[in-house]
């Protein structure tokens, strides 16, 4: 009874959290005629392929839309976002952890607060910014802004990571005649890349997922980022198609779940710290 | 340590060179942006020009009279709250069930994180082919399983509409409350659950009595970070609604966007950002006390 009960929960959570990805995936590779069938039509099942499944919509996609242009900009966005928060957040997280005392933890805690501050609260000052500067409409923009996001979270990340590894290693490299700048050059890196690569793993997820920023700086078709380009671009007028629109989710979806998948306990631990103590 | 020390050894100068690049690049930023969105809430800077000139609390004093505002002041407050209900049930019945072994256990915990995964844009567009106006998927169900008679237009009704957008943002947050949680419970004492076992507590009553007020604060992490993500969310409206039927359904970030960006009226556009920071000093406050609870409760365990 107790069994039936849990298996019964699992089941409902699992269809709740993955019924729009069911959904996605049947979207994607339905032929139109099985897909343009009003929902008042009962005895027309949407839940299956009442039709062979087809490639078409996946063809329109990759072929006739921007979609690959906007997962190339997003990479480069990825990449320039990945450089500057870990030359910027790892010696911070570094030096929160070990070397600033106990002023650390309260600098720490100030640098992730403005984690907290939305996106929604400071686009409007950016959008003025980025005018000023000339980037209106450019992937610097992004490029620019987005750190303002990863490195807030990302110090904090390095520094709680460093809480957990032991000071030793390091004071005995000091003790063999190291200065302590040379045990930052030469020790530390080894000791932080489990920590650098959870910050590379977090930026990656960020950039794809940003929408706001994104919407508000980029104007340009073909300047544009998956998660922005998708929603806003692939919608011509008012015909959507859905097809192409739920293949681009879909195969935006599948690294990014594969990513989470993996390094989900690492990111909480950045949000527990303080209120889970192990 | 030594006293005769080189520049190489001064810890504090070594700490302080390490932090001024974050340091600079969150103050530079987040903080003047910041301070910058709150002046621009008391001017008539617009998008156009580079003219700026005081405008005192007119622009406040505009939105309070429009019934759009109110009406975003409301709707955020009501999905916020709601969605975060719905978080703390689906989380904490989630996380009950995913502390147990089952079969598929992989496959399930695989598939919980999928929303809190996918982009907000492509989740908010896949959840606007499911509720489309002659298309949707639960109207076919629910009509075929004989539950509906007439015909719910989704994102049609202005009360449907801010019904799908707290079923959304639900969705999309309770797999990274379930997480929290779960991280919660591994951290109760064993002992204590055993304890009240072998005192004949049952699976309600322990889970109600003994876990919950010990999960307290991780549940109080998970819903505050609730609140920031669907209060300050833009994506989620913009899509599936885009503040429509009518402007009925806007919340405060899609308002503050309409007029701030699209309306390329600045002042406006950032007195309406500014009410969110109610919720976020809500938060802020009550992250810090928790922390600082944290500090104490756990100082004896803590290395």
């Amino acid at each position: 009874m107790k069994r039936v009960a849990l298996y019964v929960a699992a089941l409902g959570l699992v269809v709740f959290a993955g019924f729009p990805f069911y959904w996605m995936a049947i979207t994607a590779f339905k032929q139109n005629r099985d897909l343009y069938v009003g929902a008042s039509v009962l005895h027309h099942i949407p839940w299956i392929f009442n039709d062979p499944p087809t490639l078409e919509h996946v063809k329109l996609l990759l072929g006739q839309t921007d979609f690959p242009r906007w997962v190339l900009n997003t990479l480069l966005v990825v990449v320039a976002v990945v450089v500057i928060t870990v030359a910027v957040a790892v010696p911070a997280g570094y030096s929160l952890a070990r070397l600033v005392g106990r002023w650390g933890e309260r600098l720490g805690m100030g640098i992730f607060f403005t984690y907290l501050i939305p996106p929604t609260l400071l686009f409007v000052p950016f959008a003025r910014l980025v005018s000023l500067l000339g980037l209106q409409d450019s992937l610097g923009a992004l490029i620019l802004i987005y750190p303002t996001m990863t490195i807030p979270f990302c110090t904090w990340l390095v520094m709680g990571f460093l809480r957990s590894v032991p000071w030793e290693i390091e004071e005995q490299a000091m003790i063999d005649g190291y200065s302590r700048l040379g045990v930052i050059l030469k020790v530390a890196p080894r000791l932080i890349v489990p920590g650098i690569l959870t910050v590379v793993v977090f930026t990656f997820t960020l950039v794809l997922q940003e929408f706001v920023y994104a919407l508000t700086f980029i104007s340009s078709v073909d300047k544009m980022t998956v998660s922005l380009g998708v929603p806003i671009a692939l919608v011509r007028g008012d015909v959507y198609h859905w097809g192409a629109l739920m293949a681009a989710a879909l195969f935006t979806s599948i690294p990014l779940a594969i990513v989470y998948n993996a390094f989900m306990d690492r990111f909480i631990q950045g949000f527990t710290m303080g209120a889970v103590k192990g | 340590m030594t006293p005769r020390r080189t520049l190489a050894d001064r810890e504090d100068v070594l700490g302080g060179a390490m932090l001024a690049p974050a340091l600079a690049y969150v103050t530079l930023l987040v903080g003047v942006p910041f301070v910058f969105a709150i002046v621009l809430s008391f001017s008539d800077a617009t998008a156009g020009s580079l003219h700026f000139g005081w405008a005192g609390l007119r622009n406040y004093a505009a939105i309070l009279g429009d019934p759009i505002f109110l009406r975003a002041l409301r709707n955020s407050a009501v999905v916020t709250v709601g969605s975060q209900v719905l978080v703390v049930i689906l989380a904490t019945a989630a996380a009950q069930v995913f502390r147990a072994t089952f079969r598929g256990k992989r496959f399930a915990r695989f598939v919980l994180l999928l929303p809190w995964a996918v982009p907000v844009s492509l989740a908010a567009i896949a959840w606007t082919w499911i509720f489309d106006s002659t298309f949707s998927v639960i109207n076919w169900t629910l009509k075929a399983a004989g539950l509906l008679h007439g015909w719910l237009y989704w994102l049609g009704d202005p009360a449907l509409a801010l019904f799908a957008i707290i079923i959304v943002q639900a969705w999309r947050i309770f797999p990274f409350a379930t997480v929290i949680v779960l991280a919660g419970l591994a951290s109760i004492p064993q002992e204590i659950v055993e304890a009240a076992i072998v005192d004949g507590a049952g699976f309600w009553r322990r889970l109600l009595v003994v876990e919950l007020p010990l999960l307290m604060p991780v549940v109080a992490v998970a819903v505050l970070f609730g609140v920031v993500y669907t209060a300050t969310d833009l994506g989620v409206v913009y899509i599936l609604t885009g503040g429509g039927p009518a402007n009925t359904t806007h919340v405060l970030p899609t308002l503050a966007f309409q007029r701030g960006i699209l309306g390329a009226d600045l002042g406006q556009g950032a007195a309406i950002a500014v009410f969110l920071l109610p919720f976020l000093i809500v938060v802020a406050v009550a992250m810090l006390r928790l922390a600082r609870r944290a500090e104490v409760g756990g100082g004896g365990s803590a290395r």
